[in-house]
């Protein structure tokens, strides 16, 4: 993992005093909210249906077992409790008090975290693929460079006036995991026909509003021209985005309207006048955060070991090492996802308790290291396969176990109308409906894989959009409604996902979902996934059955 | 002008008048700061105080190229402090066309802002007329590091750390 140096202490407390000075001036009536508004959103401070909400950065879902003690310790004495894991691989706190939010952010300090441009019109959080750096499919590890742009994006003077937020995503292996076609900027860590490693560059994919997938800019960028090519975009980005109406206001609708040829082409020439400038990255450079990045003492272990495989006759075990384990690049380890998508509680959310439990696990099966996800679970990323077994047991008694990784009821969501000011419907408690639907596992397993994804608002934080089956809240007449799409996904697929037909109530939903199921079970040809089968015979049949009336 | 920081100091004796719209009328004997199509129209004509010119975010900073040696000052106007257009404007007009002289920042400056807009080449800044530039001043030292490469920093902090390092 990257350590701070003093230079990054210095300055992550510098922007603690900083917000310490905004908050105190607000407070006292030197600052008036709007002025405030934009000040605190940049240091993730929200101000919510029933209290302030604070979203903590997770650089590229990075944390260790010390920072997490520091969340638990967190929610324990500024909040209630629990926190929430995000779609950005950040964690958020619901019940902070507005004035102690300064002492929060010094204590994560203290442990090299903060909130940071966690919301904002400015460059957010970079995400990267949760399994970076330990997946048996991983290309290259693209995590030097993500704290490189972690490191350039922070506190960049030129750019944190944007005319809306701005994401980064990056993947370095062949399936995507980072969803790196739906962000403003998604770079490709790839080798070249020469075998040298470089970016191809997306721009202007998002969700939200208008939801489109990001188009190739540069097909090979090589890597010491990291950050004048990102300098190059967000500078031509700042200067003629939209800024007069926020719902048109991201880059994607800048090359929308541009069209990306001319988009390319203005980059272009913004980036000659900046290329082989001061910020072009030496090998030594890039040699230097890679140094972070490098393996843990992995024991050289056999695959398969009897202490684990004896232990695969039991079924509930096999069916969890089947779900929730993938495939590690050294052998006899695995990692291990703990589910966060228990039924009865909410998507992502997350007790203090649980927060110490995983602590613990991650420094006695691993290397004190934890990862989030995008999905909203965690990860530990280097579990000797002879302990899969007792990291089971441990998982089931902190209620991480739900074998559902990957499942229909491993629901991607928002907070919804519960905590969200801008949602315009309840995402929890219909979540949970669906779960209580399709609690048999057998029928469950039976469906295999399908990405469900519920945002409350068309914001999208929920990326309903690439759900294979996404549901939209929707207001109407200030009731809640749910809106069903079917087709979306990411990864290197990434396709945005067709509405059905008219929303459903809150009470109709999960009979909806029941419908388009069975139907699919009726459909599906021998080994077909959901969003194949979804693909091949198209979104009438659904329809038909969904919106049949019943005699 | 009031409510000026220059030089990272409070500054009292400007003589600058802003000009902010093309009918304002101004006498030949001032020192004024003209909208960029009055400045582009006066700029040869008969004025004995000194001119400056200001651009609005739309504008393009490099229509003022072949006008920089004969500006003292160039001012970039924020209509709100979250419209961050004149930060690039000011990159460009230090780090592109080479300009040398004043670059100040007016309309909604305030004391949250000054760190960033020093690190893109502003010099001189009027804070908003209801804000005190005194306490405004302390904005200025907000930060005493900053990750890229600057206006003030050309060299961005990784190189300064990897070659400490290396060395």
């Amino acid at each position: 993992m990257y350590k701070y140096d003093e230079v990054d202490f210095r300055l992550v407390r510098e922007r603690v005093e900083q917000f310490r000075s905004q908050t105190q001036r607000y407070l006292a009536g030197e600052l008036s909210e709007e002025e405030f508004r934009p000040l605190r959103l940049m240091n993730g401070l929200y101000i919510q249906r029933h209290a302030p909400m604070l979203r903590v950065a997770i650089p590229y879902g990075h944390l260790s077992s010390l920072q997490m003690r520091k969340l638990a310790h967190i929610a324990r004495t500024y909040d209630r409790d629990y926190a929430h894991f995000t779609t950005r691989q950040n964690i958020q706190f619901n019940w902070p008090e507005l004035a102690r939010v300064p002492d929060i952010l010094a204590e994560l300090a203290d442990v090299e975290m903060h909130a940071i441009q966690t919301s904002g019109n400015c460059v957010r959080n970079t995400t990267t693929d949760a399994f970076a750096g330990v997946a048996a499919d991983e290309l290259i590890d693209g995590r030097a460079y993500c704290e490189i742009i972690r490191q350039w994006s922070t506190l960049h003077p030129e750019f944190a006036y944007l005319p809306r937020k701005f994401k980064i995503a990056v993947s370095g292996s062949a399936d995507d995991r980072a969803a790196t076609q739906v962000h403003d900027i998604g770079l490709h860590v790839v080798r070249n026909e020469a075998g040298e490693v470089g970016f191809r560059v997306l721009v202007g994919g998002g969700l939200g509003r208008t939801p489109i997938v990001g188009k190739v800019v540069r097909e090979f960028l090589p890597p010491q021209h990291l950050l004048t090519y990102l300098d190059a975009v967000l500078r031509v980005y700042n200067r003629y985005g939209r800024r007069d109406n926020k719902y048109k206001a991201r880059i994607k609708i800048l090359v929308q309207a541009m069209t990306v040829e001319a988009f390319a082409a203005k980059v272009e020439d913004e980036w000659l006048n900046l290329k082989d400038g001061p910020s072009t990255l030496t090998e030594a450079d890039v040699a230097y955060y890679a140094g972070f990045f490098t393996d843990p003492a992995y024991e050289s272990l056999a695959a398969n070991p009897a202490a684990f495989t004896d232990k695969l006759a039991e079924p509930a075990f096999a069916r969890w090492v089947e779900r929730n384990t993938r495939a590690h690049k050294r052998a006899g380890y695995r990692s291990v996802v703990l589910s966060l998508k228990k039924t009865g509680v909410p998507p992502g959310d997350i007790s203090a308790d649980q927060m110490d439990a995983v602590a613990d696990m991650a420094d006695r099966f691993g290397f004190g290291e934890i990862r989030s996800a995008h999905e909203q679970n965690l990860i530990l990323p280097d579990v000797q396969e002879s302990d899969l077994y007792e990291v089971w047991q441990l998982a089931r008694q902190h209620g991480f176990a739900t074998p559902n990784i990957g499942l229909l009821t491993d629901i991607i969501c928002c907070p919804g109308g519960d905590f969200c000011d801008l949602a315009n419907a309840r995402s929890i408690p219909v979540a949970e409906a669906i779960q209580r639907k399709f609690d048999d596992l057998d029928y469950l397993f039976d469906l295999g894989d399908i990405d469900c994804n519920f945002s409350g608002c068309m914001n999208a934080c929920g990326h309903h959009h690439i759900g294979n089956i996404g549901i939209l809240g929707v207001d109407k007449n200030g009731q809640e409604w749910y809106q069903i799409t079917l087709g979306g996904s990411q990864g290197n697929y990434t396709a945005i996902g067709k509405v059905i037909g008219p929303s459903f109530a809150q009470a109709d939903v999960p009979a909806a979902f029941e419908k388009i199921m069975t139907l699919f079970v009726e459909q599906r040809q021998e080994g077909e996934r959901f969003i194949e089968t979804v693909r091949r015979i198209g979104l009438d049949p659904f329809k038909e059955r969904v919106y049949a009336k019943s005699h | 002008m009031q409510n000026l920081i220059k030089n990272g100091a409070l500054a009292s004796d400007d003589s600058w008048r802003l000009i902010r719209s093309v009918d304002d009328a101004f006498s030949i004997e001032e020192d004024v700061i003209l909208p960029l199509e009055v400045y582009l129209e006066r700029k040869d004509g008969q004025h004995t105080g000194k001119l400056a010119v200001w651009l609005a975010p739309e504008q393009d900073a490099a229509v003022l190229q072949v006008h920089l040696a004969d500006l003292p000052l160039i001012a970039i106007d924020f209509p709100a402090f979250t419209d961050g257009r004149g930060y690039s404007h000011a990159r460009l007009l230090r780090e592109r066309y080479g300009y040398q002289g004043e670059l100040r920042a007016i309309g909604d400056v305030l004391r949250d802002q000054l760190s960033y807009m020093a690190q893109v080449g502003f010099d001189a800044f009027v804070i908003r007329a209801d804000r005190d530039a005194a306490s405004a001043l302390a904005g200025l030292a907000d930060f005493s590091e900053q990750y890229q490469a600057t206006v003030l920093q050309p060299v961005p902090l990784l190189r300064r750390r990897v070659s400490l390092i290396v060395a």
